[in-house]
């Protein structure tokens, strides 16, 4: 998988490397503010509240 | 078969990395949240104390601080904005007062509940009260300091811990008491644990 992404990005192994940063930050980020935040309230981690 | 096995493994190790950052977001990236709101909190809380010197405070209106909540025992810095409510978009934005129990100071239960692991954690090391302790809420029109009196762990479904007089759900109350709720043990929904409080003095902002 990543092998074929490293052969698919195009350019020299420099600009390959930015690539690859840039992509990584951006799924980071994607998951960071928009994934994350929609599945912390399904982890039933830090519930404070007394209630039936 | 071999490029089938290695995409499994880079598919596991992909799936390793993101919860482990998942992980990171719940201590961290929750916390810069709830930070970045009490500052909102407490700015508008300074504008209603301003304010009460002019007109007498209404109603508490939900989702807008209605005090200061500070713990000397737990350092210095350690303040909060309570807000109303315990719904879980009020808890991230910090400590909550449970609608419907007894305003600060007032005969009657005081009802707080904050996190303990997650966005900022204000109740982190509630664990650590002793009896005695001071817990002072500072309210728009009085500061008000409640005494610690006692500590329990209870289960999440006991709610006679938020009754007007704790754990006696059917007596009238005579006294103004607060209680701490948060989560026990720490990363866990199990139990909570449940600090008391009784007031002990009450300045008024006017001549304090």
């Amino acid at each position: 998988m990543y092998g074929w992404i490293w052969r698919v990005i195009p350019g020299g192994t420099g600009v390959k490397l930015a690539t690859v940063l840039v992509l990584a930050g951006g799924a980071g980020a994607v998951l960071w503010y928009f994934v994350f935040p929609l599945m912390e309230p399904h982890v039933p981690l830090d519930r404070v509240t007394v209630g039936r | 078969m071999r490029a089938l096995l290695r995409t499994c493994g880079e598919l596991s190790i992909t799936v390793g990395v993101i919860m482990l950052l998942f992980c990171g977001y719940l201590l961290w990236g929750t916390s810069s949240y709830t930070e970045w709101y009490q500052r909102i909190l407490k700015q508008q809380l300074h504008e209603t104390t301003k304010l009460a010197k002019l007109d007498k405070l209404g109603k508490l209106d939900l989702g807008r601080a209605v005090g200061l909540i500070r713990i000397p025992r737990l350092g210095r810095s350690y303040e909060y904005a309570i807000l109303e409510g315990v719904t879980s978009e009020d808890l991230r934005r910090g400590p909550g007062h449970y609608p419907g129990t007894a305003r600060p100071g007032k005969i009657g239960n005081f009802v707080l509940s904050g996190h303990r692991t997650t966005y900022a954690a204000p109740f982190n090391r509630i664990d650590e009260l002793r009896r005695g302790d001071d817990i002072i809420i500072d309210a728009p029109e009085a500061r008000y300091t409640y005494r610690v009196s006692g500590k329990q762990v209870v289960l999440p479904t006991d709610v006679d811990v938020i009754a007007p007089v704790p754990n006696h759900p059917d007596a009238r109350p005579t006294q103004a008491v607060i209680t701490l709720t948060t989560c026990h043990p720490e990363y866990s929904a199990r139990q909570r644990l449940v600090v008391y409080g009784v007031l002990s003095g009450k300045r008024d902002r006017s001549t304090g």
